[in-house]
């Protein structure tokens, strides 16, 4: 699926329980706004690598780690800065499912 | 010696020892050699002749390694694009030096396929990944490897050139430095000996094999018969520690950028770093207290603070001993190479501590920029003795009574940034092609992380409705990652000299953050 599809532009959930839809949808305005600046000519599946994309670099990186451990209220280990956690949407998508408690159905 | 004999001699020593980890596979020597001399073979069927050029545009890979040993046996000369340039300055890279063959990948195909028909010295492109165009100029690289294994015939002589290394230019528009065989084989003679690198080192290198400072990486290791990790980027710090434990790296090759995010670490004095022999800092003056904060976490490992240029590809090291001696130093010339200090009159600096223009001799000085005569006449001056000429860095010194340097300032207004070179003229250049956009002037600022962060000063026309976000989008589609700046400042109007000028200098004191 698309960026595109689920929606630039979507309106952060207010509700307590967090789905990894909605923390998909919130990783993905964050790197669409952040990383791709807006540009819709980016596309984004859910498998890419963001290393293979040429999307982040380093200090890119970190604003993603601080923002994730600030939106989702988790702390990442050092140990967890490695692609098969972060390297993409679907990936990052599990990672913090996991570290919340939330079993995905 | 020429630079393809690193590998061939290698060869002979240690055919089945692992050379290159790369992507979840490991080479022998053995492996690499028959692939490169079967690409050099397949190269010269495609047409490539003595010192006809072949451009690698590839991210870090098996391939793009095997390319640059195959380049060099059929006789050519190897230029790697960095894999993150934008179609225009590609166009401008190919042209300049008439690229006759390009290695790269599907990715990047889509790059090259708007200006390949710009390109009229472009006779063929190989793709290193799978190729499903449909395009007589497309060749697959698993194809070359059918040619034979022998090497092919190669009267190369160390005075031909191996490489042209593109760097940024102050006009906005790179230039291609040149290294003969004798320049690359030299600056490598110097750095193997005071790293005293031996066959038992491995070699982590997650830099970019289009920066210099990546690529002798490689070229030392197959040069001293080691083992070369090769990693894509330093993107996921964990992955890269984990790498530098389990492989056993004894030599970590990094810049001032990289050891800022890898100190950012809490738990790094819980790994066993003790097979860590070295680690290299240059690009960028390393600050003391990451030197300290290194020297903790690294207790048994030497820490080497370098300074070097692309036009000679390194000039000093600090001999790790002498680091607490004298941290804010970047060390003293390598073996085989004079350093001296010029004043503004041109005369040699006899005094300790006064300021000048660093001026290096040895045979890793580049043979010239290529094509810029008049680049070449500022920076290739007659020195100190007669009949030879010297490189005049641009850069700013001090040396103290033993003759170790300490870096000044740069004479030009190049911005450094996480290890790269920016010519603030290049990014004008790219915000001056956006229409509002009327006035624009480009510096770097001080940033923790990567040493100058770049800023752009614009002023748009009167009823603009630009906003940063679009100038900054702009930028990212025409610029490598590393030239977009981090900072837009908006102003009525930017400061000029008496004659209208945009004065950087001006702008500088006036700027804020």
């Amino acid at each position: 699926m698309y960026i595109e599809e689920i929606g630039w532009g979507f309106e952060m959930a207010r509700s307590e329980k967090k789905t990894d839809i909605d923390i998909k949808q919130k990783l993905n305005v964050f790197i669409r706004d952040k990383f791709l600046l807006g540009n819709k000519g980016v596309i984004l599946n859910d498998y890419d690598s963001f290393l293979d994309k040429g999307i982040i670099d380093s200090t890119g990186v970190l604003e993603l780690v601080n923002y994730i451990e600030e939106t989702f209220g988790i702390k990442i280990d050092d140990e967890e800065l490695i692609p098969d956690n972060l390297d993409s949407l679907d990936k990052l998508t599990n990672f913090i499912t996991k570290k919340i408690g939330y079993v995905s159905k | 010696m020429l630079v393809n004999e690193f590998l061939e001699k290698s060869v002979k020593r240690f055919p089945n020892k692992i050379a290159l980890v790369s992507q979840n596979k490991r080479l022998t020597y053995i492996q690499i050699e028959n692939a490169a001399n079967s690409l050099a073979n397949a190269l010269i069927f495609y047409g490539l002749h003595k010192q006809d050029r072949a451009a690698i545009y590839l991210e870090n890979s098996i391939e793009s390694v095997i390319s640059i040993f195959g380049i060099l046996k059929a006789s050519g000369i190897f230029v790697i694009i960095n894999p993150q340039v934008k179609s225009k300055k590609l166009e401008y890279m190919l042209n300049d030096c008439q690229v006759k063959i390009l290695i790269t990948d599907t990715k990047h195909l889509e790059e090259i396929s708007s200006i390949m028909p710009n390109c009229s010295h472009l006779k063929k492109v190989i793709i290193a990944d799978e190729n499903k165009h449909d395009n007589s100029l497309l060749y697959k690289f698993e194809d070359t490897l059918k040619y034979p294994i022998t090497r092919p015939l190669n009267n190369s002589i160390d005075m031909d050139l191996a490489s042209l290394i593109y760097t940024s230019g102050s006009t906005g528009n790179p230039k291609g430095v040149m290294l003969t065989h004798l320049n690359m084989v030299s600056a490598a003679n110097s750095i193997i000996e005071y790293l005293e690198n031996t066959n038992e080192d491995i070699i982590l290198n997650c830099l970019p094999l289009s920066f210099d400072y990546g690529l002798y990486q490689i070229l030392m290791t197959f040069k001293f018969g080691g083992t070369v990790v090769l990693e894509r980027s330093f993107l996921y710090p964990y992955h890269i520690i984990d790498k530098v434990v389990k492989e056993k790296i004894t030599g970590f090759p990094i810049v001032p950028t990289i050891v800022a995010i890898l100190l950012k670490n809490k738990n790094l004095d819980k790994y066993d770093f003790s097979r860590l022999r070295y680690i290299t800092s240059t690009a960028q003056v390393l600050p003391v207290k990451y030197i300290i904060q290194l020297q903790k976490i690294f207790p048994n490992t030497k820490i080497y603070s370098m300074y070097g240029l692309t036009e000679c590809k390194r000039v000093t090291y600090l001999p790790p001993d002498e680091l607490s001696r004298r941290p804010n130093s970047v060390g003293k010339a390598m073996p085989n190479v004079e350093i001296y200090l010029v004043n503004g009159q041109g005369e040699k600096i006899i005094k300790p501590g006064e300021i000048g223009e660093l001026v290096v001799r040895g045979l890793n000085v580049m043979k010239g920029y290529w094509n810029l005569p008049e680049e070449n006449a500022k920076k290739l001056r007659p020195g100190l003795y007669p009949g030879e000429k010297n490189l005049f860095t641009g850069d700013l010194f001090k040396m103290d009574d033993e003759n170790y340097l300490y870096f000044v300032a740069r004479k030009d207004n190049m911005i450094k940034t996480a290890g790269e070179i920016v010519s603030p003229k290049e990014v004008e250049n790219i915000l001056y092609e956006i229409d509002d956009i009327i006035e624009a002037g480009v510096v770097g600022v001080p940033d923790e992380i990567l040493g100058h962060a770049i800023k752009a000063v614009i002023a748009l026309k009167e009823d603009s409705k630009l906003t940063k976000e679009e100038i900054i989008l702009y930028c990212s589609k025409n610029l490598e990652k590393f030239m977009v700046p981090k900072y837009i400042e908006i102003r009525k109007q930017l400061p000029k000299t008496s004659t209208g000028k945009i004065s950087l200098k001006n702008f500088t004191k006036t700027l804020k953050i």
